[in-house]
């Protein structure tokens, strides 16, 4: 609450900056702003960001850290009795004392004796410490937003450059923008890498890149059977792969044709039609899609398979005509096909940006050779975007590697080492989410595993990204 | 492939003197397009009125005319280019060698494999030179093997004088030659399907003036085997390479006839002020 009203406090004080940075700077000019070395908003600009921005910033942190920095002031000192507590019971102790000092309900231990005693002294100096944290914040920036408006508030004179100053404000904020998202980035690389190498400690890269067997179940108690799970991901990447080749197999082809037809074939009012539609199917939820895959088309493919085992019963073949009559809903086939489908406007779209954007001359210089259409479409357009759409294939794969829902809905949770599209298979993404739902210890190689397949996947999809963006740049400059 | 002998007569541009080049001779009388009321329509708004002309062959008629005047667009009716615009309607009548091409039953496919076209901007495929030259031959089907394809592709890069130039490095991509090179590539790669006539769409417009005097020898060179239409801005151009003039002015024909004429003694008063740069 009180951090709400100092920044609201903190604004007015800004605006008022504002009005008289921009009042003196006309000043200076005698009243003609033309003098001005900038236009008389930029010298008020100036003149708020120092008064406002350095004491907004400290502000933020103080609320940010000061809590942590009450915690720290307060546990410095541990009387003896709270020191004989057990770990957990002393983090209890010093919760609760500050939940009395600030007036919430503490947890239901009852505390006697010495312990009573303790605990009344650190409820004082928490309220002490609370308060001294707060207002020495306060106070720091109220001398802050003074110091910095009396800082820059003297030099507003008509030659002095307002607006690049201004501009380098602008340009530091963007700076800092920019920065945040590759250090969130650089942080969650580093979290997976440190929570990796956690996981190598227990199990060793070979086995887990080279193993054939995956089967994280660890024993519970000590004493049961089984007590060190298998950490193969082979058969994991296998499944990924199979199922990002079904998909492609269906994105690939459907997208790249509609991809065709909308650019080159399709008159405007079919385009216009059929570009939001399909763009709408880019839109569709991943989950809606993988109950599509677990409730429709799963029965349909399995009712398939088994209606052509049952016409082969009696056949030359019984093994195969038994093996489809016992298909089931799940199998790599449903979620490949269905992935497919969602990365047809992926691929579609992508593609049709590229083959609109190669030059109409190529085109009418080949039309004017007296190719035909689909000559021009073959040996013209598709060479000049062939670098493109591979680049738009190579990101399909991508996402297709890293598609969750659908897999899980669809494929099975089984891991199997198998090029069948009817058997269930399990990916990478699944096991992830397997093995870091519900209630979880992160210090079992069950857990940590998930880091290992993380990371293993982030590497897999960042090389397919390089390198389809190489191939963009490579061939970028072809045509011009 | 072999690299050409140096003494190869075609290959070897002939440098012409710096001293003000006289008119070619005047056209010769064999008509190859005819043209008579033809009217272009782009949706709503009508970008050609009732135009006549006559182009002889063998020889280079130019279209000047400020910009839009509608010159590319005449151009373009020739080897019904105007087809690809879907909002284009032509009407008229346009003959070469008395057929009229926009009859249903020419195939603008055939039709253009007898008008070659080169555009404003060097337009190479992303394709190596050589196959930027067989490209034409090997969709029509010119080329039964492998060596008569080669043939075709060296006697047009000759024509088209660029095979000095290229002859080692045919198998390296057309669009890293020089703008230039690129323009006389393309004419290459019209010449090697063997067109009757060849429209030239303000083909200097993006060259230097080097690049430029070349492709005006080039195009003196075959005016001998081809009918040559081209549009240009420059009326020095026109001056320089052709035999035969067309002014165009807002959708109209002004005024055609020998270049000579045209230029020292011009009928039409808009002809005057635009050859004096009164206007455009």
């Amino acid at each position: 609450m009180l951090i709400w009203l100092s920044l609201l406090f903190l604004a007015l004080f800004s605006s008022v900056a504002f009005m008289l940075g921009r009042g003196r700077a006309v000043k200076t000019a005698g009243g003609v702003a033309r003098v001005l070395h900038s236009l008389p908003g930029y010298y008020g600009t100036y003149a708020a960001l120092w008064a406002g921005v350095p004491a907004a910033l400290l502000l933020l942190l103080g609320a940010m850290f000061g809590g942590r920095v009450e915690d720290a002031m307060l546990q410095a000192q541990r009387p003896a009795v709270v020191r004989a507590l057990a770990v957990d019971r002393q983090a209890v102790f010093f919760s609760d004392a500050q939940a009395i000092a600030s007036g919430i309900a503490p947890s239901e231990i009852a505390y006697e004796g010495e312990l009573k005693a303790a605990l009344d002294i650190k409820v004082a100096e928490a309220q002490r410490v609370d308060a001294l944290i707060r207002y020495s914040v306060l106070a720091l920036a109220g001398v802050l937003a003074l110091a910095g408006f009396l800082l820059a508030f003297p030099r507003l004179s008509a030659d002095f450059r307002a607006r690049n100053r201004v501009e380098g404000w602008v340009g530091g904020l963007l700076l800092t923008c920019s920065i945040a998202a590759v250090l969130t980035t650089v942080g969650i690389l580093m979290s997976l890498v440190w929570e990796s190498w956690r996981f190598f400690q227990t199990v060793s890269p070979i086995s887990f890149l080279l193993g054939t067997e995956w089967n994280p179940q660890i024993a519970m108690r000590a004493d049961q059977v089984a007590a060190t799970g298998a950490f193969g991901a082979v058969p994991l990447f296998a499944g990924t792969f199979l199922i990002m080749l079904i998909a492609m197999a269906v994105a690939a082809p459907v997208g790249l044709y509609s991809a065709i037809y909308l650019s080159e074939y399709a008159s405007r009012p079919v385009r216009a039609t059929i570009k939001p539609l399909l763009e709408i199917l880019a839109g569709v939820p991943t989950v809606v899609y993988g109950f599509f895959a677990a409730l429709t088309v799963g029965p349909l493919f399995r009712a398939f398979f088994n209606g052509i085992g049952a016409a082969m019963a009696g056949g030359p073949f019984p093994g195969v005509a038994d093996y489809l009559m016992q298909v089931q809903n799940q199998m790599a086939l449903v979620a490949g096909v269905v992935m497919g489908i969602m990365l047809i406007p992926f691929v579609s779209s992508l593609s049709d940006d590229i083959i609109n954007a190669v030059p109409q001359t190529l085109r009418d210089g080949s039309y004017a050779m007296g190719a035909t259409k689909s000559e021009t479409v073959k040996r013209v357009v598709l060479p000049a975007a062939l670098p493109g759409i591979m680049a738009a294939m190579l990101l399909a794969v991508s996402r297709a590697v890293g598609e969750t829902m659908i897999v899980t809905m669809a494929a099975g949770l089984q891991a199997k080492l198998t090029a069948n599209p009817l058997d269930t298979v399990t990916t990478v993404t699944v096991q992830i989410v397997t093995l870091l739902t519900g209630d979880q210890e992160f210090d079992s190689a069950k857990t940590l595993s998930a880091f290992g397949l993380g990371l293993t996947l982030f590497v897999v999809t960042l090389g397919l990204n390089i390198i389809a963006l190489r191939i963009v740049q490579k061939y970028r400059e072809q045509y011009d | 492939m072999p690299p050409a002998s140096p003494d190869d007569s075609v290959s070897a541009p002939k440098i012409k003197t710096a001293a003000p080049r006289s008119y070619a001779p005047a056209a010769s009388s064999e008509i190859k397009i005819h043209a008579k009321d033809v009217n272009v329509f782009y949706g709503d708004k009508q970008a050609l009125f009732d135009v006549n002309i006559d182009i002889p062959a063998k020889s280079v008629t130019a279209f000047i005319g400020p910009s839009g005047c509608g010159k590319s667009t005449f151009l373009r009716c020739i080897n019904r280019m105007n087809d690809t615009i879907p909002t284009a309607k032509v009407s008229g009548v346009i003959e070469i060698d008395g057929q009229d091409v926009n009859l249903k039953s020419v195939d603008p496919v055939v039709l253009r494999s007898r008008v070659g076209m080169v555009f404003q901007k060097p337009n190479p495929f992303p394709k190596t030179i050589f196959e930027n030259v067989a490209y034409g031959p090997r969709i029509h089907g010119l080329a039964t093997g492998k060596a008569e394809l080669e043939a075709i592709v060296e006697s047009s890069l000759k024509k088209a004088g660029l095979w000095n130039e290229v002859a080692d490095r045919l198998h390296q991509p057309g669009t890293g030659l020089s703008g230039g090179q690129q323009q006389r590539l393309v004419i290459a790669r019209a010449i090697a399907v063997g067109p009757e006539v060849i429209l030239m769409d303000e083909p200097c417009s993006a060259l230097d003036p080097i690049a430029t005097a070349r492709i005006e020898e080039l195009i003196d060179e075959l005016r001998s085997q081809f009918c040559i239409v081209i549009v240009t801005h420059s009326m020095a151009q026109a001056a320089r390479v052709s035999q035969k003039t067309a002014f165009f002015h807002l959708g109209k024909l002004v005024e055609s006839g020998s270049t000579e004429d045209m230029f020292t003694n011009p009928r039409d008063t808009r002809t005057q002020d635009y050859i004096t740069g009164r206007f455009g």
